[in-house]
């Protein structure tokens, strides 16, 4: 059994379990630079405010009524990592999907005992963080997506949700369940699928492997196998997560050398940056994390992740790599052999929405068409002449450039002078 | 720290580096005249105080008290105070609580069938938790006081 772990809102609730009053408030977390919402509470979503949504377009009633904060990434980053934290207590098999959503591996445990397992999972996180979770346990990552989405959209459940392949409740949710809210499933590839009649999940569930491949891809096949209960899909071939985009890589073998992280951040940064501007989209945010093997017991462990907030939504490599060594030098502890790092691009936003943004870090025109151009070069010098012609060494920290975040919370996890404050008297 | 420290070791120890904090040294010696101690064979062993006082880390944060209603249980204004989230409320303790939304911290005592929060300022009078618009958001289990030239 697999379990896909996701925070409820998870910007918001880092800064509700600090500011408790923010409870049952509409609160939105705004992009430091241009302003737009990127995580947004119940009680914001409810008065009808869309993700992405600039601030400056919100209508006064509510911006009155809202809480809108910067986002502090300092925050999310360490809170992620005491989930994280948390959630390898219970199994050793802990893959990060996006910030705030993990992905458990329950192999060799008893079956019966999981629902049972992940329901103290769910609670320790919520005790040791203040971070509400929903889990959504089955037997393959496809439906373990679908079973989270029931976990968290029908109270009954408590916040688990247990889908075993062969089980009536299984067959009711997929058949409730539109086909492309199923994972990875495109909504170009749902209009074909409804040309042949497929319009929900079950009935992809389904329809022919063979076929589907034919006609679609051996993703989609492998899709309709994972429905069916058969793991058939490596985390990579998942497609992305909303609003992020990573790469990541085991090492060959352990290393203890910084150099050599620095090096395969490097190369995961680059790789994510060329993804980022192949799909039109601009990063606000760069994640970098760091694991041991946590499955040698022998050995000393260490985790640990760090968003690093961009000056401006950018897709340029320059840009994202230096960030990221920025991130892995906060992180970075000697004495431990690494097994795995990453990069992750967050808070992906529209590149042609860009020039709605009021608010962004001054840039000169002339400085964004000179970057557009360097970086339209090298994807198609990497791209005609071959993967990695053109690389990119150790980008300077530009640290002339200041964020724009005037509604910033505190660091109350990562500064002895924002500690959250206790009032007594 | 306000809880039991171990009695000194005869030991000169040096202190792990806290990440963000520099490397203190732990002065844990007492002097003593005559033959070297068998205990010196030990010597280099590295005490960490962030193990000492965080037991269970992914649950543990810090925070600033402000204000002195609680002199009586050793929390001066702007001390900083460990946080286990991860630890029961029970009777006696201290704890971060939030009150209409306000975090403020005082101790649970239990008296006549109810829980009371309380301040060790006999100024506050006890609040009965039951009906009050309130949630545990922690127990403190360590003051960090800083006394004369102590302060960072």
């Amino acid at each position: 059994m697999i379990a896909l772990i996701d925070a409820n809102s998870f910007y918001v609730s880092c800064e509700r379990v600090f500011a408790p009053r923010l409870e049952g408030r509409p609160v939105g977390v705004l992009s430091n630079n241009d302003g737009c919402i990127v995580a947004r509470s119940e009680e914001l979503k409810a008065l009808g405010v869309a993700m992405g949504a600039p601030r400056h377009l919100l209508p006064p009633a509510i911006r009155r009524q809202a809480v809108l904060l910067s986002s502090n990434y300092a925050l999310y980053g360490d809170m992620s990592r005491r989930v994280n934290a948390i959630l390898a207590e219970f199994s050793p098999d802990v893959e990060v999907y996006s910030i705030d959503e993990s992905f458990v591996g329950f192999g060799g445990f008893d079956p019966a005992a999981v629902e049972g397992h992940c329901h103290r999972l769910r609670e320790t996180v919520r005790r040791d963080t203040g971070i509400p979770v929903g889990v959504g346990v089955a037997p393959t990552r496809v439906l373990a997506k679908v079973a989270n989405r029931a976990a968290k959209r029908m109270p009954a459940y408590e916040g688990v949700c247990r889908l075993d392949a062969e089980a009536p409740a299984t067959r009711a949710l997929l058949e409730r369940l539109p086909a492309t809210a199923v994972w990875g499933v495109a909504r170009r590839t749902g209009e074909r699928l409804a040309l042949m009649g497929i319009h929900t999940a079950w009935q992809l569930r389904e329809a022919d492997p063979e076929r589907i491949r034919r006609a679609f891809s051996v993703v989609l096949e492998r899709i309709v196998w994972e429905l069916r209960g058969h793991p058939a899909i490596a985390l990579e071939d998942l497609g992305e997560a909303r609003q992020r985009l990573m790469v990541s890589r085991s090492f060959s073998r352990l290393t203890g050398e910084r150099d050599e992280l620095a090096a395969a951040l490097r190369q995961h940064g680059a790789q994510a940056a060329e993804k980022l501007r192949r799909q039109g989209s601009l990063a606000r945010a760069v994640l970098v994390f760091v694991r041991t093997n946590p499955f040698l017991r022998d050995e000393p462990q260490y985790a640990n992740r760090r968003v690093v907030p961009l000056a401006r939504p950018s897709d340029d490599s320059r840009e994202i790599l230096a960030a990221a060594q920025r991130g892995l030098a906060a992180i970075h502890r000697e004495g431990y052999r690494y097994q795995k790092c990453g990069v992750m691009l967050l808070d992906l936003v529209d590149r042609e929405r860009r020039q709605l943004s009021l608010l962004e870090a001054t840039q000169g025109e002339a400085a964004r068409q000179c970057s557009d151009r360097l970086m339209a070069v090298v994807d198609r010098l990497n791209r005609e002449m071959g993967r990695d012609t053109v690389r990119f060494g150790l980008p300077r920290d530009n640290s002339a450039w200041r964020l724009r975040c005037e509604r910033l919370t505190s660091r109350y996890t990562t500064r002895w002078d924002e500690l959250m404050r206790v009032r007594i008297g | 720290m306000s809880s039991a420290a171990r009695p000194p070791s005869p030991l000169i120890v040096r202190a792990a580096p806290l990440p963000g904090c520099g490397v203190q040294p732990l002065l844990g010696c007492r002097v003593r005249a005559g033959f070297p101690s068998p205990a010196d064979d030990h010597l280099d062993v590295d005490l960490n105080l962030h193990d000492h006082v965080v037991r269970r880390p992914a649950a543990t944060y810090f925070v600033r008290a402000e204000g002195d209603s609680m002199l009586g249980d050793g929390i001066h204004d702007r001390d900083i105070l460990v946080v286990d989230r991860s630890l029961e409320p029970l009777p006696g303790r201290v704890v971060v609580i939030a009150v209409d939304g306000e975090p403020t911290v005082k101790r649970l005592v239990r008296e006549g069938g109810q829980t009371l929060l309380v301040a060790s300022n006999p100024r506050f009078a006890p609040i009965p938790l039951a009906g009050c618009e309130c949630h545990v958001w922690g127990v403190v289990t360590h003051v960090v006081h800083a006394l004369p030239g102590g302060q960072a």
